[in-house]
């Protein structure tokens, strides 16, 4: 089962749910890959600890310009959509940094001029934690395009029977690109009207997207009910609550996995397990 | 030769505009003919990204060898230097006075962008 950890707004406790749940299923015999796909602030690795083992470099493909083929003709800048090529008198000025590797200019090319070439947008690690696979992408710093890299990110699952993708928060691309192709959503908010606006929008999303889904509600006895009354109305289930506890923050506090330490919270998780089990039964 | 000066409207007595890529429009003045003409840079307003790279590709597609505006980035920079158009910086003022500023030898040169890039 492919499961992403989503929310619409940072901060409701993606990574607690993606790193507690991996290492709950895993701790009951179930083969895990937890894959960190928030490769603008990957931060699975501060819980999990993990041991890395490979590191690959990942490049996306930019044009490069062989001058003396090039007549300045601007089909290339034509074609771009990303208005990354600007045409000159004599030759052209690429700007790598707006390129999104689509290929148009390569292939317009009617001198032949242009070949392919790469450039690093980040790096992919491979490794283990707690007997379970993990994966991260660390995109470069500056760079602004994350969905290269996530795909890349998720191309190193092979078929764990729990496979379980950390997404960016929001609902734009790199969420997107994180959610799609997957079984089963989870899409953990907090029981604030920041929560509740931001909720929506994802379920607009994952509704769009026709993805199986539901809500895990963090800090669930803090705030308001118009999460629940929401989900109530919208037939949406929502499979964990989270208590607020001191505990709770306190073990996040020093890097630990509340399920690790916290039998409460240990329970909690196995019956989140159960539940998503149950979940795809029924889907089939 | 041509002077391109940013402005809110497509006239010479409209104020300048401080954006370059997104200007409304440029206002073109020939030295030669000692007339200006309006361009539309309408369809660069919704650009989602490289916008001041092809307000340099229009200024150079209409044979310009002067920029005056508010604020250039490091990519409009690159492309305006690299197509050979000078750039002058000048906050404020109608297209016509900053015209004249510059005619006067009053503007300088600009050797760098002055602002950042926008998110990248």
């Amino acid at each position: 089962m492919k499961i992403a950890v989503a929310s619409g707004k940072g901060g409701t406790g993606k990574t607690t749910v993606s790193t507690n749940l991996a290492f709950i299923a895993n701790q009951i015999g179930k083969q895990v890959h937890l894959l960190d796909c928030d490769v603008e602030e990957p931060n699975c690795h501060i819980f999990l600890q993990p041991t890395i083992t490979s590191t690959e470099s990942i490049c996306v493909p930019v044009p490069e310009v062989d001058v003396d083929r090039c007549t300045g003709c601007g089909e290339c800048a034509a074609i771009c959509r990303f208005n990354a090529i600007a045409c000159l008198k004599k030759g052209v000025l690429i700007f790598n940094e707006l390129c999104h590797g689509c290929g148009g200019c390569w292939r317009v090319c009617p001198e032949k001029a242009i070949t392919v070439g790469s450039r690093e947008i980040g790096v992919l690690e491979n490794g283990a934690s707690y007997g379970f696979r993990f994966t991260q992408g660390i995109l470069r710093i500056g760079e602004a395009k994350a969905p290269p890299l996530i795909r890349k990110v998720k191309e190193a699952q092979n078929g764990s029977a729990l496979v379980i993708f950390d997404s960016p928060p929001g609902t734009s691309c790199p969420a997107i690109e994180t959610m799609k192709g997957v079984d089963a959503v989870l899409l953990v908010t907090e029981p604030t009207p920041f929560g509740l606006s931001d909720l929506t929008l994802a379920v607009e999303t994952v509704r769009k997207m026709e993805i199986l889904f539901a809500v895990v509600i963090n800090r669930c006895d803090a705030g308001e009910n118009k999460t629940r009354e929401y989900c109530q109305r919208e037939r949406i289930p929502i499979l964990l609550e989270i208590p607020d506890r001191r505990s709770v923050a306190e073990a996040y506090s020093r890097g630990e996995m509340a399920a690790h330490c916290i039998p409460e919270i240990r329970n909690l998780f196995e019956q989140l397990l159960h539940s998503l089990e149950e979940m795809e039964t029924q889907s089939q | 030769m041509k002077i391109a000066i940013t402005a809110q409207q497509q006239e010479m007595s409209a104020p300048l505009d401080p954006r370059f890529g997104r200007a409304p429009y440029f206002m073109i003045y020939d030295t030669d003919t000692k007339s200006a003409l309006a361009v539309n840079n309408a369809q660069n307003l919704q650009a989602a990204q490289g916008a001041g790279i092809q307000a340099g590709q229009t200024l150079l597609d209409q044979g310009v060898g002067v920029l005056i505006t508010g604020n250039v980035g490091p990519k409009a920079f690159r492309m305006l230097s690299a197509a050979g158009i000078q750039v002058y910086l000048t906050p404020s003022g109608t297209a016509e006075q900053v015209l004249q500023r510059f005619q006067a030898g009053e503007l300088q040169e600009s050797k760098q962008a002055n602002v950042q890039g926008h998110w990248m």
